[in-house]
Formats: C-alpha cells, structure tokens, sequence
C-alpha cells in the first residue's frame, strides 16, 4: 500500500522534473529540475532496498554532478534563453522507432527473463555488506578500471579547464617565469 | 494496480528514456544536451536496480554502480571541452560545430 503510494507520487515528480529539465528554455531552470529529479529517483532505489545505490545516487548526481555543472555555467551566458533546433525530420523518425522498439522490449523483457537464476543473490546481511562483498570478489578488477577512469577523467577536466595548463613550470628557468608574469600583470592592466 | 511489479519500474524507466531522447533530439545548445544524456543514464539506472531487486541478484546493481562512475567522468571531460570550446568561440551551439575545421 505505502510502497504503491511511495511509488506513484516520486513517479510523477520525477517525470515531471525531467520533462521541465528538457523543455524549459531558461538554463538555470532545467538546472535546478534536474538536480530535483536526480534526488527524487533515491526513492525508488530505498524502495527497491538498493540502499547503498540510493545514497551513491545523492552523494555523485546531487553533490558532484550538479555542482559540476553549476560550476559550469557560470562560464556560459546563462541568462539569455536557449534557442530550440529546428529539427531533421528523419532523425526524429529514426529515433522515433528506437524508442517505440525499446518500449516493446522493455516491457517484454520480463517474460523473456523468467527462467533466470539469481548468479549472487541477495543475502541475508544488510544491502551494503552484501554489495560489499560483490564488488570486491567478482567485480574487482571492473572497480579497479573504473577507479582508474576517473583519476583520468579528474586529470583531463583540470588540463582542460584551467588556465596555462600547457605550459611547464618545472621545466621553465626562473627568468621565464617571471617574465610570464609580468606579461599577465600588463594584460590585467590593459583590460 | 497496488501491487508494485517489475512492469511498473520498467515502464517509468522507458517513460524517462523517452524524455531523455525527446531532450537529446531539441536540443541546440551542448549544456542542456549533456542534460538530456544524464536523464538517460538515470532512467537505465532505475531498471537496473529494479531487475536487481525482483530476481534477487546483485549484479544489476554493480551495473548501475559502473554507469554513475562513467556518468561522473563524463561529466568532467565534457566539461572541460566545452569551457575550451567557450572561450574560443564564445557560444556552445551545435549548428557552429557541425563543420570540423581547424
């Protein structure tokens, strides 16, 4: 009973901030829908007893995804609003059709599944140590590239967005460097 | 209609699908589209911790573990790009990128 109502009401919110997240045309408030969105589907992972999913789930989409991108329009001209494509006719077809296929498949997914036997079933202790115990037997070398994936990714988003990232001040002599900076202090004070 | 299925999880999942490729075919400019591609990852998610859930296996749940981690770093590197991409050309429209020029 309390499941179904949970189930509903975090459905509609979510559906509902996500289709503002794509149609609203001011940037600032398809940000702050989709962060809503992103915090509302936590409730579907407590109900479905994904526990450490769900608090996963707020820690990188609430906390760093959104604040990367929060972050990130303060860069960009957020104010003016944001123009809509026209469109080609046959990409909407195209996908179009996906999306039809993919329901069907979907949905029947279920019916296709029935003979499936759990390969690590869900034990009797808590979701946590069981996920625990998972991801640092079978998954552990998956783990251990996706650790390496985002020291790559941290790596590559502070070369690309900070400033004289292709310069090397250890291999610059002193007088370099300090002519570097009294070229930054003439640019300051021409602008 | 109370009781709560695997259909209904799989049904919300593709309803959010949809609207994540809804987002992905309107939109012009590249942040909202980075918008529309974390409401895809989200909605498979969503499946995965359902399937996880009603045949009581792990596994859908380490997928959905693996998607957040490459969601995160996509999210940094398409980041970066496009503030490269800002300051060079100061708009991050698609139409001005469809050429590929020096």
């Amino acid at each position: 009973m309390f499941e179904a109502i949970a189930f509903y009401l975090f459905a509609f919110l979510t559906i509902t901030m996500f289709y503002i997240a794509v149609t609203s045309s001011q940037a600032l408030y398809a940000l702050s829908s989709l962060a809503a969105g992103m915090i509302f589907i936590w409730a579907f992972f407590f109900i479905l007893g994904a526990d450490f999913l769900g608090a996963v789930q707020i820690v990188v989409y609430s906390g760093a995804v959104m604040a990367l991108y929060a972050f990130g329009m303060m860069f960009f001209d957020t104010t003016r609003d944001v123009k809509e494509k026209q469109g080609n006719k046959a990409i909407i077809l195209g996908l179009s059709i996906l999306s039809a296929i993919l329901l069907i498949a979907i949905v029947s997914a279920p019916i296709v599944g029935n003979n499936i036997e759990a390969l690590y079933p869900i034990g009797d202790a808590g979701n946590v140590q069981e996920v625990g115990k998972v991801l640092f037997t079978k998954y552990l070398v998956p783990f251990e590239v996706a650790a390496v994936m985002l020291l790559v990714a941290m790596v590559a988003g502070i070369v690309l967005a900070g400033k004289k990232m292709d310069l090397s001040l250890t291999l610059m002599n002193e007088a370099e460097i300090l002519m570097m900076k009294e070229e930054d202090k003439n640019k300051k004070a021409l602008s | 209609m109370m009781e709560i299925g695997l259909n209904h999880y799989l049904v919300l999942s593709t309803i959010l699908f949809a609207i994540g490729l809804v987002g992905v075919m309107r939109r012009k400019n590249l942040l909202m589209l980075f918008f529309a591609t974390e409401i895809l990852l989200n909605s498979v998610n969503i499946s995965f911790a359902a399937i996880s859930h009603y045949y009581g296996d792990l596994t859908g749940q380490m997928f959905a573990f693996f998607v957040i981690a490459i969601a995160a770093s996509e999210v940094a590197v398409g980041l970066g790009l496009l503030i490269l991409w800002h300051k060079k050309h100061n708009n991050i429209d698609l139409d001005n990128m469809s050429t590929m020029r020096g």
